[in-house]
């Protein structure tokens, strides 16, 4: 299969528009996905767009005047870690991703592309409310990450763009609270994650984001649930709860599969929700 | 279908004519018989196929060759003759670190990494910095204390 | 050599392999290799129509039943299992054909185009379908390849003087090996002589086979060993099956031919630990003595037999752990599924058996408001006392030494009340196992069928070459026989010789397993080694040859399975401290510590490196390594789905080792790569307990089923 590696993301939007490619960057789950036997090339059905080394993906930067994280999204995992403006909730999440040698290879972009429902960095980029860059030689939109994904391998990404950045609203909150259960403690994938930011002012919630990895085909988050959280007491959240599950009911739905139960993913996420909620002051 | 792929090997210019799609663990075991990197999961999982790439830790069988076009490519094959792997050598066999053997290549790779970036890990530093290189044999507690003894006797090298 | 045994040296194949210079079976390229890929069922039970081949091109072969010029059918215990399938498939993934060639891309392609026509048979899914009449059995015309029965006293009797009755059933699951380095073999057909280079574990059992398979006598055939990536039972009987494939394939191409297998492949199709269900019941007395134990044993066999009703004996000995019962009745069955066929791994059938019996011991001191460390010793066996089949403990059973050392170096005795009245947030348990290990084949196999031979050559440059069929597969087995050997003869250790044995070189010392080798192979080393001591100063080459002698005093009956099992029992304590999220109940591993006796460690080192490997595999099947089959399939086919513990899933371990000479051993030595596998799991399980106040019933302990169980109290 043919193979390019563009030196510009010029010219790697122009490679995109002219024919179907697979934009190919940190390549740790294409890689995986299509391999074949040991010593044959991995199978791949049209040709292979190497983007990994763009020097425009490879950039961190704050815009001040508009107060945005902008990363490229050809920033490994290791190097967001290494970053010192990265949020701190999805400096968590990628701290228990994987293994170190796929945090070297691993790409920012790479993980919300490869849409899994299990994929780690994007329950805390929901809270965060980040948006993704998607260019083409023409234009260049941006779409919140919630709206990006579409299902199980499948998102908003045509065949003629790029996801070129994640934007990342800075903005302050008091709370935060990651938590990954995975199949083991390191080297593992999720059967649950949990997202939590929050801004509390005199014991009133002024902001919470709430979002749940791998128990539904995208991400769970609820913009009705969090809106009914914001403006309530503290000390009133215990007794909102039965109320609040209720809302998120219709959203988990996890599945039985190799590595976890629907019924213990379910159950978790409410778990890890009231602890979320309990902790706010 | 066949590119022309440039990169640096174990500190020596190589070039060679492939599908730039291979796995660059495929191309450094047939290509160059260097058998040291081993492959015990195709996946990235195991980290038995672990080299360096520009001094960073990655997995050979997840690196499509073409990707790697003017890198620095280590195999424990060019790191066995420096000063460190001989420190890191006699800690592993005082130790008692080295079982089957299958996963050391990869495991000494990962602690070279490791010890580039932090020169004195703490135990879980060490367990992190190893946890991407599954080992069947020992339990990992003597190829951890291996790694402190070397970071100890290697004061300087790192 | 002249200093105590047991101070370390460094491995003698250390450089080799921290170098990367050892050679793999995957490492060797010898000259015109073909590759082999396997064409596997896809159907748990099904007639085989018809096979549809695509013309082939030049140089590219097919290999199948047609071609095995002797019996299609793998040497192991019974001549149950194909080497190719020929007019039926009994489990999905088993071996139909290899497609042979240079190029592996053309391999894959003439592989998509074979079609297989099957006609389906309703398959045996699982224990509880054999046990439904609406099958047809796969073996013979029997649900179970092996339905045995043990009796100690009288169970009628036991049972009418208890007061308390017990009644519980455990579960475990599969466990894979998971050898870091997959399953590998070449075959190499030249001079009318067949070779096999691979990742073996017992060299002259593929050799055996290989002999079954062309139907030729031992000079034409050959098995080397090649340098083992990990076994652990895993490559016992295995590499006979892939060995005799590659075998005909050279033989029928003229080239060599190399078969490797990818990870998933090696998941998928190769023996396991086998699922078991056992049900125990107990009677107690009112002085809370156990008066009766009865067992009903299961292993889940799958297709063939292998070595599953060894597997099954061992479970079955075990049943009453370090236990004193005066009335047993044991039920033992090897069930026959149209499942992937399991075999030996590490703890061959032990560790569910003592998985079980602690557990009920745990239980019934609970329910009997007993403190469960006390109640286990008040039923403690002892020296003298008979074992399980009638044999006699002829050692003193330094199980009270062990158990003190490990409650001093974990402080169990003070954290396991502690625990149990905290009401802290995150859950924290204690647990602590005893257990024991029979070193060596059962009853009178090593007289009857193994007849171990070794022989030490000195050379005439005053070098001496250890000439036995063991293999090193990482536990230093290179490292400690040439210690024995060198302390025997007053030699530096770099005076002895041993390679990777060649089955035309050296003599059959037996398989390396059963936690036999240094016990067995090694006494025999030390006997030779002390009639070679005078001759080491005549000139020129001095062989002298060693065979086994059976213990005089040794009984045993395998028809009935009476008397002495064992030779020897080796015998370990462990305790584990965990944490449990109470939101998630992930299970943390806080602590881990052991004490063993066995008899005297020939490298200290080594031993520790068998103790904290051993422990964490242990460790393992206790809580992480979930493996399911599903319609016939297994579900985790990739190191990502199965799960094995990572640097991080571990912590620092330690130990204590109470000498406990054994004469029959080489320097006092016992058994022990087995035993330190066989206590993490049920250690893992009491401590689990301890911090949930649940009993545990089911391995692997997964945070699914301790949800299930904390809340409904029990598992579906």
């Amino acid at each position: 299969m043919v193979t390019i590696t563009p030196k510009t993301l010029d010219e790697a939007l122009e490679f995109r528009s002219k024919e179907r490619m697979i934009p190919f960057a940190g390549g740790t789950d294409l890689m995986v996905r299509r391999r074949s036997w040991s010593g044959t090339s991995p199978h791949f059905e049209y040709p292979v767009l190497f983007i990994g080394k763009l020097p425009e993906l490879k950039k961190i930067a704050v815009a001040a005047e508009d107060n945005i994280l902008a990363i490229g999204a050809g920033v490994s995992l290791t190097e967001l870690l290494e970053h010192p403006e990265v949020p701190e909730i999805l400096k968590q999440a990628i701290r228990v991703m994987a293994s170190p040698a796929i945090r070297n290879l691993a790409t920012l972009g790479g993980n919300i592309c490869n849409s899994s429902p299990a994929a780690d960095t994007l329950p805390p980029l929901t809270v965060l409310s980040a948006t993704l860059v998607l260019q083409n030689t023409a234009s260049r939109r941006e779409v919140p990450v919630v709206e990006f994904i579409k299902g199980p391998g499948h998102n908003d990404l045509k065949t003629d763009e790029l996801l070129t950045a994640i934007h990342i609203p800075v903005v302050k909150n008091n709370f935060y609270f990651y938590k990954k259960v995975g199949t083991r403690k390191a080297d593992a994938l999720s059967k649950v994650s949990f997202a939590g930011l929050a801004q509390t002012s005199d014991e009133i919630i002024t902001e919470i984001k709430i979002a749940i990895g791998a128990v539904a085909p995208r991400v769970v988050s609820s913009v009705e649930a969090e809106a009914f959280l914001k403006g309530k007491p503290i000390s009133d959240l215990p007794k909102l709860l039965p109320e609040l599950k209720q809302m998120y009911e219709e959203y988990i739905r996890p599945i039985d599969d190799q590595r976890s139960s629907a019924a213990y993913r379910k159950e978790v996420s409410f778990r890890l929700m009231e602890h979320f909620i309990t902790q706010l002051k | 279908m066949g590119k022309r792929i440039e990169f640096t090997l174990n500190h020596q210019k190589v070039s060679l004519e492939t599908d730039p799609l291979r796995r660059l663990l495929d191309v450094l075991r047939e290509d160059f018989e260097l058998t040291g990197p081993k492959e015990g999961c195709g996946e990235g999982e195991c980290g038995a196929c672990s080299v360096l790439l520009n001094g960073r830790l990655v997995n050979s069988c997840l690196i499509a060759v073409g990707t790697i076009e003017g890198q620095e490519i280590t195999t424990i094959e060019g790191y066995r003759d420096s000063e460190r792997f001989k420190v890191l050598d006699q800690a592993f066999a005082d130790a008692g670190a080295v079982q089957c053997g299958f996963c050391i290549p990869g495991m000494i790779m990962a602690a070279e990494a490791l010890l580039r970036k932090n020169s004195k890990p703490s135990e879980m530093e060490i367990r992190e910095g190893i946890s991407g290189n599954l080992c069947r044999c020992t339990g990992y507690g003597m190829i951890v204390e291996a790694i402190q003894l070397a970071a100890e006797r290697g004061a300087g090298l790192w | 050599m002249s200093a105590d045994i047991n101070i370390p040296v460094q491995k003698v194949d250390h450089r080799e392999k921290v170098t990367g210079e050892a050679a793999y079976v995957a490492d060797i390229k010898l000259p015109g290799m073909l590759y082999a890929k396997t064409l596997r069922s896809e159907k748990a039970r099904a007639w085989i129509k018809a096979i549809h081949r695509p013309e082939l091109p030049e140089g590219y072969f097919i290999v199948d039943h047609s071609d095995i010029p002797g019996q299609n059918r793998v040497k192991i215990v019974i001549n149950d299992q194909p080497f190719f399938a020929e007019d039926r498939v009994n489990y999905i993934g088993e071996p139909i054909l290899l497609v042979v060639g240079p190029e592996k891309q053309i391999l894959l392609e003439i592989m998509a185009q074979i079609r297989v026509d099957y006609q389906d048979i309703p398959p045996i899914l699982t224990m509880e379908d054999a046990e439904t009449p609406d099958f047809q059995p796969i073996f013979e015309d029997k649900k179970y390849f092996a339905d045995y029965q043990i009796t100690k006293g009288n169970q009628e009797a036991g049972f009418a003087q208890g007061k308390f009755i017990f009644e519980e059933e455990f579960t475990t699951g599969y466990q894979e090996q998971l050898y870091l380095e997959p399953q590998g073999v070449i075959g190499v057909y030249e001079n009318n002589q067949i070779t096999v280079y691979g990742s073996i574990q017992c060299p002259y059992y593929v050799r055996d086979a290989l002999m079954q398979a062309f139907g030729w006598g031992s000079e034409r055939v050959k098995v080397v060993q090649t340098t083992l990536g990990g076994a652990f039972g895993g490559k016992e009987d295995y590499p006979s099956l892939i060995g005799g494939q590659v075998a005909v394939a050279a033989y029928k191409t003229g080239k060599p031919v190399q078969l490797i297998f990818d990870r998933s492949e090696d998941l998928e199709v190769t023996t396991k630990r086998h699922p078991a269900v056992i049900r125990l019941r107990s009677a107690v007395d009112e002085n809370f003595k156990i008066t009766a134990l009865q067992a009903d044993i299961r292993y889940n066999a799958g297709a063939y037999c292998g070595l599953s009703n060894v597997v099954l004996q061992r479970g079955m000995f075990n049943i009453a752990g370090v236990y004193q019962i005066p009335n047993i009745e044991v039920r033992g069955r090897t069930v026959a599924t149209n499942t992937v066929p399991n075999g030996a791994f590490r703890g061959f059938g032990a560790p569910q058996a003592i998985f079980a019996i602690e557990m009920l011991m745990q239980i019934m001191a609970q329910k009997l408001d007993l403190d469960p460390l006390e109640f286990k010793m008040k039923h403690l066996v002892q020296k003298g006392e008979l074992t399980i089949t009638s044999g006699t403990f002829r050692q003193e059973v330094k199980l009270p030494e062990l158990i003190a050392a490990v409650d001093q170096i974990s402080d169990y005795r003070r954290k396991t009340n502690e625990f149990r009245s905290s009401k802290e947030k995150a859950l924290k348990g204690i647990g602590m196992s005893l257990f024991l290990h029979g070193c060596g084949f059962t009853g009178s196999g090593e007289r009857d069928f193994i007849k171990s031979q070794v022989k030490l050559r000195k050379l005439p440059d005053g070098k001496v070459e250890i000439l036995a069929a063991n293999t090193d597969m990482g536990q230093g087995l290179k490292t400690t026989l040439r210690k024995i050997v060198a302390n025997s003869l007053d030699l530096p250790i770099e005076s002895i010789i041993y390679q990777n044995p060649d089955t035309t070189l050296v003599p059959n010392s037996g398989p390396t397993v059963a936690s036999r080798t240094v016990m067995i192979v090694g006494k025999l080393l030390e006997e030779a080694a002390l009639k070679l001591k005078p001759r080491l100063n005549e000139p020129g080459e001095v062989e002298v040859v060693e065979n086994y002698r059976h213990p005089l005093d040794m009984q045993w009956d395998d028809a009935t399975f009476r008397g002495d099992a064992y030779p020897a029992f080796s015998w370990g304590v462990n305790a584990v401290e965990v944490e449990v999220d109470p939101r998630t109940y992930e299970v943390q591993i806080k602590g881990i510590w052991s004490a063993f006796d066995v008899g005297k460690a020939i490298d200290d080192r080594i031993m520790r490196g068998q103790i904290e490997g051993g422990i964490l595999q242990g460790l393992g099947f206790g809580c992480l390594e979930k493996m399911e089959c599903r319609q016939g399939k297994i579900q985790q086919r990739s190191v990502t789905d199965y799960i094995i513990p990572t640097a991080m899933d571990s912590v620092k371990m330690e130990h204590r080792l109470i000498d406990n000479l054994y004469a029959d051993g080489p320097f006092g030595a016992k058994g022990a790569g087995e035993l330190t596998l066989i206590g993490g799991a049920p250690a893992l399980a009491a401590a689990v307990s301890n911090a949930l106040g649940v009993p545990i019933h089911r391995l692997p302990i997964t945070p699914e089923y301790l949800m299930e169980v904390v809340k409904n109290g029990k598992a579906d």
